[in-house]
């Protein structure tokens, strides 16, 4: 066993000189569900373990003029039980409330979930679709980047050596907006996705739809935003031919593979699927907010 | 344990020390340093939550959490839950009504269901079985543990 060293750093800026400083393996250390496990089992060994939980920004929920900024290690709990947050984007937590089970929500976040890099991640569908930012802090500054831009491929992201995700940006939205994120699994928990889906939408008065984002989990090397499923829904009222519009833009944007899980064909036909169901739940939460 | 860490914390109200390695979990801290032997080890992964403790309030897997980030914080475990001789409602109910069989996935689930009724002092039986998802019972038993739960939380609400 090679010498593991734990530091907790204070602030973000000797977070970033550790991190950026580092010979050999070095991680950082959120929630711990996916990083704890992967040492537990000898996936990896890292030298240098960067636990980000005692930086005051990473840690912290706040809202101003309704848009909210999250930290990237407040834990899946403390969103959940966050009052505002819920009625804001109940998609995006729809999403978290899938990362496991209780207690693994009690040390689990969207920062580690993103970073973690797993095509099928719950809670980044769902921020993509929410237009979600990340922040990320490193050597050269910070830098505002689009959740979808993040991952590059299982189990890697576009970061660079020395940078954090510090928080995620959601911007303030329009009245008649909703979001909402739903998944295929056998089991009602406590699984992974088969296929997800992350939808968010914008209503007019009249009740057309004038904005929306669709985003695809687990039938890609990444989770996929999706321009023409989104395209399909606007200037609609999201009736029928609308519906079958977006799920024929969800199917053909998938890029799955067959595992254990479900097939390539399985998956094309269940995207299409919960496209329809996902766009209908978003839809009654638009409504529902005046 | 000899280990490079010193770590100061709270176990149930009690001040402990121990020294700790960097990749050792609470799991091990309590168990091996502590000699707390009622939170079990089932998958050490986070599926079975036979791990279940408290820290800082907040319901976890200490199997998924390092030894050395308990400095500071406040622990409860198991052997904190009965009050001297007298059993917790949810404890004594288990026992009256056959909730626990081998007894290892026991003490996590009374650790989740006793932060379920003090969340929500009335669920239904099926807001009881989503809160237990990420607890395994490997003989099984679910039905007399979810009703177990259920008298429990009849009881301490006085109905």
């Amino acid at each position: 066993m090679n010498s593991l060293r734990y530091e907790a750093p204070s602030s973000l800026g000797d977070a970033i000189a550790l991190l950026a400083g580092a010979s050999g393996t070095s991680r950082i250390l959120a929630g711990g569900t996916d990083i704890i496990v992967q040492m537990e089992t000898d996936l990896i060994e890292p030298d240098l373990l960067i636990d980000i939980k005692k930086i005051p920004e990473l840690r912290r929920i706040a809202v101003e003029n309704g848009a909210f900024t999250v930290g990237a290690a407040v834990t899946g709990m403390e969103l959940t039980d966050h009052v505002a947050f819920c009625k804001a984007w109940p998609g995006v937590v729809d999403g978290v409330k899938l990362i496991g089970s209780m207690q693994i929500k009690g040390r689990a976040t969207m920062g580690g979930n993103l970073c973690n890099a797993s095509p099928a991640a719950d809670s980044v569908p769902a921020l993509i679709a929410a237009g979600a930012i990340a922040r990320i802090a490193g050597p050269n500054g910070t830098r505002d980047v689009p959740v979808e831009n993040i991952p590059i491929g299982p189990g890697k992201t576009s970061l660079d050596k020395g940078e954090i995700i510090v928080s995620f940006l959601l911007p303030s939205r329009p009245s008649h907006s909703g979001d909402a994120y739903l998944r295929m699994t056998p089991r009602t928990e406590m699984d992974i996705a088969v296929v997800g889906v992350g939808i968010n939408i914008t209503l007019d008065a009249g009740g057309v739809c004038t904005a929306a984002r669709v985003s695809l989990g687990a039938v890609a090397p990444t989770p996929l935003l999706v321009a023409e499923a989104g395209a399909a829904l606007i200037g609609s009222p999201l009736d029928a031919p609308a519906l079958d519009k977006l799920a024929q833009a969800a199917g053909a944007a998938c890029r799955p593979i067959d595992d254990k899980r479900g097939t390539k064909e399985y998956r094309v036909k269940v995207a299409a699927v919960l496209a329809k169901r996902t766009a209908l739940l978003a839809l009654e939460r638009a409504r529902q907010n005046t | 344990m000899s280990g490079k860490y010193h770590v100061t914390t709270t176990v149930n109200g009690d001040e402990y020390e121990y020294l700790c390695e960097p990749q050792q979990t609470l799991l091990d801290a309590l168990r091996d340093a502590l000699m707390l032997t009622g939170t079990k080890e089932g998958c050490a992964t986070g599926d079975c939550g036979a791990c279940t403790v408290m820290v800082d309030g907040t319901m976890i897997c200490s199997c998924l959490m390092l030894a050395v980030e308990a400095d500071g914080k406040k622990i409860e475990t198991i052997e904190g839950m009965a009050q001297g001789e007298e059993l917790h409602p949810l404890q004594r109910n288990f026992l009256e009504l056959n909730g626990s069989q081998c007894g290892i996935c026991t003490p996590g689930i009374l650790i989740a269901a006793r932060e379920l009724l003090y969340r929500n002092p009335d669920p239904t039986e099926t807001e009881v079985r989503y809160w237990l998802a990420g607890n395994l019972c490997r003989c099984t038993g679910y039905d007399k543990i979810i009703r177990s739960v259920l008298a429990a939380a009849k009881e301490m609400r006085g109905a």
